[in-house]
């Protein structure tokens, strides 16, 4: 399946990634500044970058072959798609134990606590059709989405 | 091939679909002696709370038996099993024959002599039965004392204490959670529950619960009573064998398998809670109810038994849980005891978060995060892969910490190898 890769040589660390992941997950796909300045609370980024000068370089669920968070998952809200691959956390069902962060080897899970606790997580931007938000935006193209 | 899975829990549900990604077409029967459709265990306090309903709590949607062609029979119990005939034989006088038969029986509580289940106001927290007949009688200003300061006897605590219920926990041991949690830890999470009047009794256990048809109270061995309308034993729980009980089918703590999930008997499997598999870190075969782990064994006796051979290599103990909004994660070895460790450790009082890791010559075999439990998985991960950490010792107890920290290379191999894991 088609995955996000980063290029750790390529990122300069300015975060971009992490404000249009933010405007992807927003009621305002389409405008940054309603998204951040209109949507409250406003939505957590679903990547992370992490940053020790000089080096820097973006993160997000690597959608396992093999993944540990669906299995571990005590709700059944984590699931695999058979079809796609792509990894995603039915939040309705979600229960917020955080026992796929437990299991997540990449750490790229994070809590979502501003209302009901549910895990947040990667979804490779699926309402915009599988084209990843951080990717598309990334001044530097140090992020890509393939196949390997 | 006909497949026969007793149970109907993580394991049992992993079976099907490790059966499922091999063999599509094989009849499978699920039998089970819960009425319910496959529900979440570890959502019972949850649903106690009014957290979920009884329709939330399912573990698979409702249309899982159909989509994976499962045949059940639910609220009838396998009661015997004859490995000669390769037949289950059922409570309501039905025989039932397979193939490849799984046993995925999950625990029951460990209950000591000298507790009287029989007195109205006894009970048990593991299954949704158990939990429906709870909630009739915790009503706010009811008093009740819980048997066991573990994983079970907490989350009823945090569930009946939101309800209004007077809790006192009576623990043997000198902490609460001592299975997962070191003494400065433990210390932590017992005044968050003090906070919410969870009360405790440590270092004792309970002599003799007083009252005659009805449970009135109990006396402790520390001398002292406790009034009480309803007692919870959550002391533990031990492996529902019951079905392998008098079979060539070997039995030591739990049913003891192989990294195939296969017992000695060709044809019969066993996974979750019942079985006793391979532990990674103790480096024995071990006894291990948690809920990843059975799913995994479950799925991996699925697919060995639809023909492929796959092996588990193991897991170890790792559990994820919260009281009142105060989150921890831990793994392994909590509380090392000889020489060859060694332990990191980072506590913050003021700001109640507590950080441990225990490492064999630079390997991680255990941590406890508190209160700080972001991006645990990565030590997780560490540990799994027995990886050595020499190289990043310094930086693991960083709220920082991450893959920045990793040598280049290894987080290249990590990061860029296309989400396999394994």
């Amino acid at each position: 399946m088609k995955r996000v890769y980063a290029k750790e040589e390529y990122c300069v660390g300015c975060r971009v990634c992490e404000v249009h992941c933010i405007v992807a997950h927003s009621d305002y796909k389409n405008d940054i500044v309603k998204a951040f300045k209109k949507q409250n609370p406003r939505p957590l980024p679903r990547i992370l970058v992490e940053e020790n000068r000089p080096i820097s370089f973006a993160l997000q669920c690597r959608h396992c072959e093999d993944a540990p968070c669906t299995k571990a998952c005590i709700t059944g809200a984590m699931q695999k798609d058979p079809e796609t691959g792509v990894v995603t956390n039915e939040e309705s069902r979600c229960v917020g134990c955080w026992t796929c962060i437990l299991a997540c080897p990449y750490g790229a899970i994070s809590r979502n606590e501003q209302g009901k606790k549910v895990a947040s997580k990667c979804d490779l931007c699926s309402d915009l059709g599988y084209t990843p938000a951080c990717v598309k935006n990334c001044p530097n193209n140090a992020l890509v989405f393939e196949e390997r | 091939m006909n497949y026969v899975i007793i149970g109907n829990s993580a394991a049992a549900i992993g079976a099907v679909e490790g059966i499922r990604q091999i063999d599509k077409e094989s009849p499978i029967t699920l039998i089970s002696d819960e009425p319910y459709h496959t529900y979440s265990r570890p959502l019972i306090s949850y649903y106690l709370a009014g957290k979920v309903s009884q329709e939330k709590m399912y573990y698979r949607k409702e249309d899982f038996y159909r989509a994976n062609q499962v045949e059940t029979i639910l609220g009838v119990k396998a009661t015997g099993l004859n490995t000669a005939e390769r037949s289950v034989s059922l409570a309501d006088g039905r025989s039932v024959g397979y193939d490849k038969l799984l046993l995925a029986t999950g625990g029951k509580p460990f209950v000591p002599p000298n507790l009287d289940m029989s007195k109205q106001g006894m009970y048990s927290f593991i299954k949704l039965d158990d939990v429906k007949a709870v909630q009739q009688v915790a009503k706010p200003g009811s008093k009740t004392v819980i048997i066991g300061a573990g994983l079970i006897g907490l989350k009823a605590a945090e569930g009946l204490a939101k309800l209004g219920v007077d809790i006192t926990v009576v623990e043997l041991a000198n902490r609460v959670l001592s299975a997962i949690l070191d003494e400065e830890a433990a210390a932590f999470v017992q005044r968050n529950l003090e906070e919410h009047n969870v009360k405790f009794e440590l270092n004792t256990t309970v002599e003799e619960i007083l009252g005659g048809d009805k449970v009135s109270g109990v006396s402790l061995k520390n001398g002292k009573q406790l009034d009480c309308d309803f007692v919870i034993v959550a002391i533990g729980v031990v492996p529902n064998t019951d079905l392998a009980k008098g079979t060539d089918i070997v039995i030591n703590r739990g049913i003891v398998v192989d990294e195939q999930m296969e017992t000695n008997v060709p044809g019969v499997y066993a996974a979750g809670d019942v079985s006793e598999g391979y532990d990674l870190i103790y480096q024995a075969q071990r006894v291990l109810p948690i809920l990843p782990n059975a799913y995994q064994q479950g799925e991996n006796a699925g697919k060995n038994m639809a023909g492929e051979k796959s092996a588990y290599k193991g897991g170890f103990a790792m559990n994820a849980i919260g009281f009142f909004d105060y989150p921890m994660i831990t793994a392994g070895i909590i509380k090392p005891e000889g020489d060859e460790f060694e332990s990191l450790i980072a506590s913050d009082p003021a700001g109640k978060s507590y950080k441990k890791i225990v490492l064999r010559d630079d390997v991680i075999v255990g941590f406890i995060y508190l209160n700080k439990v972001d991006r645990a998985g990565i030590i997780t991960g560490l540990i799994k892969e027995q990886a050595t950490v020499k190289a990043f010792k310094q930086s693991i107890l960083r709220d920082d910490f991450g893959y920045i920290n990793f040598p280049v290379t290894e987080r290249k191999a990590k990061m860029l190898k296309g989400g396999r894991t394994a």
